[in-house]
């Protein structure tokens, strides 16, 4: 099946190793002829479309806590937060991380031939957006719904790219890395106006458990 | 006289038949949906981003508050990608406890769906039956977890214990007499296995009740044949799973098709469909709750018969014996950093799925190589399934809607996570 696949769209895929399903990167342009190809083929079928994800590669391989020099020091007890802190949306962090920050990753599913293919797609733009696959697959709407409204990439010639599972009139893009995870606003019932008034969050964002990487 | 055309009408999201917080735009022309508009969200909870700042063993209480009618499922996807992740294997005694408790869950879920289902569009009656035999199933559930519903029973490298050798009984209260208690522990003497084999034998029967009340009920297949049809490649196309995609006529179960555990050493068939429409899928449920009988009684007898580990002996991911942590220095800083910083994954994407009752729930997962996950995402079956609300309603009147819904087996904790 990987035989056929890359038989088929070889100048398109980049297989990439060591992974636990058959697991392809593609160019962002070319994503709607690839993913044509392993719908129709008739030797591929990919029928069902079972996941669309979103990542946000910002923090990747970021630990918040390393203990190398822990002998000598002694640990420190307040962690400061890498990922979740009270930061503001910065499109002014410019490196090679923020650059190509999103990726997309598409789970596909050929029922006639019991295979399971992953195909990923990196953004690289500084406005995140990608061709939608709506036209391919149907179901392709509400997932690309999502990504839009928790990491606002913006997928071309979606017919209905509208928020999905935040309130009305919510305003940033929750899953990035960059949004505090308690939020930004908080919500109550004020008495006196007798309504439900947005303000700002007033509880401090705290790291319960560092996030710590270790080799094996 | 003014003319009347379409219509735009709310439904939900506090309506009894919105099985939760459905709220739907509908465009109506007359009692006909033109459109339908689900806007979800309401039960939003961002359980994939707390994942991400959490270890990992922590968010497997999350996992059940996502489908929260087919709890052990979701863990099971969950652990089932940790330990895809870690390479790690389980001890079999695990994997039968966890294909018997899969099953409890299944018929767990489709007792509601059938109850919830019956309820919406006019059988009072079977939903009270129906919620009689979940009690049973939810006594099993706390024999071994110590909670009804949010079990988090489920570990990464297996179980957390193993069964009870007692089940729990009813105790004297000031509202139960001798005679009452001595009547609700008929079945509570042995052990847990014990009262799962004296289930097993009555529940087939509870099903032809529920068969007898519907199956050939005249309103029952009014409301229902005919009713929200889906052709396979169609269903196929828009991503349904599960009996969904089996209604539909489509032989398609993960626990046959790639099958994880030991289901493929037990004997269970698939039923499936043939014209897709909600009688078919209603069809289809109440045949695999027959099935996961059979599957049950089969992880009963082979737990019977053999005992072993529930869960792999490596200090880095299992929690110490408690005796041991009390007098070992060792054991006492493997409990200290599970516990507290928990373990970390190499770097990897993995992809793990289960056969859900309601169809396919999957765990994605990246590593960047710590403690806590870089990227969780949740595969919830019911989030395809209601994004075809408007092409299943389109053409039938509002009453059907809610047939829609009801068959959809909606769920919105895990739809909008």
């Amino acid at each position: 099946m990987e035989q056929k696949i890359l038989q088929h769209l070889s100048d398109y895929l980049v297989k990439e190793d060591n992974q636990d399903i058959f697991t392809c990167t593609v160019e962002s342009k070319n994503i709607i002829h690839v993913m044509s190809t392993l719908k129709y083929n008739k030797d591929l079928l990919f029928k069902q479309l079972t996941d669309i994800c979103a990542v946000d590669y910002m923090q990747y391989g970021q630990a918040e806590w390393t203990t190398t020099d822990a002998t000598s020091t002694g640990y420190s007890r307040g962690v400061k937060s890498q990922s979740h802190g009270r930061i503001k949306f910065s499109n002014d962090i410019e490196d090679e991380r923020m650059t190509n920050r999103f990726c997309i990753v598409y789970h596909l599913l050929s029922i006639s031939n019991n295979f399971r293919i992953r195909i990923k797609t990196h953004i690289k733009s500084d406005i995140p957006s990608i061709p939608s696959i709506t036209s391919i697959w149907d179901a392709a709407d509400w997932y690309e719904r999502e990504a839009y409204d928790l990491f606002g990439i913006s997928f071309d010639g979606h017919p209905d790219l509208r928020r999905i599972l935040t309130d009305y009139g919510f305003i940033g893009h929750p899953f990035r890395k960059d949004f505090p995870l308690i939020g930004n606003t908080q919500v109550r019932y004020d008495p006196e106006s007798k309504k439900i008034i947005y303000e700002p969050v007033d509880i401090e964002p705290r790291v319960l458990v560092p996030k710590v990487i270790r080799e094996k | 006289m003014k003319e009347y055309q379409n219509f735009t009408m709310n439904f939900g999201p506090q309506h009894p038949a919105a099985h939760g917080v459905l709220r739907l735009i509908l465009q109506m022309e007359g009692e006909v949906i033109k459109n339908a508009d689900p806007h979800i969200g309401l039960l939003h909870r961002a359980t994939e981003k707390l994942a991400e700042s959490k270890p990992y063993n922590q968010t497997i209480g999350y996992m059940d508050r996502l489908d929260y009618v087919s709890m052990m499922c979701n863990e099971h996807a969950y652990v089932l990608a940790i330990e895809k992740a870690l390479e790690i294997d389980i001890p079999l005694r695990a994997k039968y406890i966890r294909v018997l408790f899969d099953e409890i869950t299944r018929i767990l879920n489709h007792l509601l769906w059938l109850g919830a289902h019956a309820l919406d569009i006019g059988a009072m009656s079977v939903f009270l039956y129906a919620f009689r035999e979940r009690e049973d199933l939810m006594d099993c559930y706390e024999a071994v977890s110590g909670t009804r519903m949010h079990a988090t029973y489920y570990r990464p490298g297996g179980v957390i214990r193993d069964l009870p050798s007692q089940m729990p009984k009813y105790e004297k209260s000031s509202l139960k007499d001798n005679n009452e208690i001595k009547n609700s522990n008929y079945n509570r003497e042995g052990s847990l296995l014990d009262f799962i084999d004296s289930f097993i034998e009555r529940f087939p029967e509870c099903v032809d009740e529920y068969e007898n009340l519907l199956t050939d009920n005249r309103i029952w297949k009014q409301r229902t044949v005919g009713i929200g049809v889906v052709e396979p490649d169609r269903a196929v196309e828009l991503g349904f799973t599960g009996p969904m995609l089996r209604g539909s006529g489509v032989n398609w179960d993960l626990r046959k098709m790639n099958p994880y555990e030991v289901y493929d050493d037990l004997k269970f068939d698939i039923p499936i469909g043939t014209k897709g429409d909600c009688y078919d899928r209603y069809l289809v449920r109440i045949e695999e709750m027959r099935q996961s009988i059979k599957l049950i009684k089969q992880c009963v007898n082979w737990l019977r018969e053999n005992s072993g580990p529930v869960m792999i002996d490596d200090a880095k991911y299992a929690p110490p014996d408690r005796e041991k942590m009390k007098s070992e220095m060792e054991s006492l800083i493997h409990h200290f950093k599970i516990f507290s910083e928990g373990y970390c994954i190499p770097k990897s994407e993995v992809y793990a799925s289960v056969e859900a009752p309601k169809g396919e729930f999957g765990v994605f997962l990246i590593s960047d190589g710590a403690n806590k996950p870089y990227r969780l995402k949740i595969r919830a079956p019911g989030f395809p399934h209601l994004a075809s609300l408007n092409e299943m309603s389109k053409g039938h009147m509002l009453s059907d809607v809610v047939a829609i819904i009801g068959t959809q087996d909606i769920v919105f904790g895990e739809i909008d996570r």
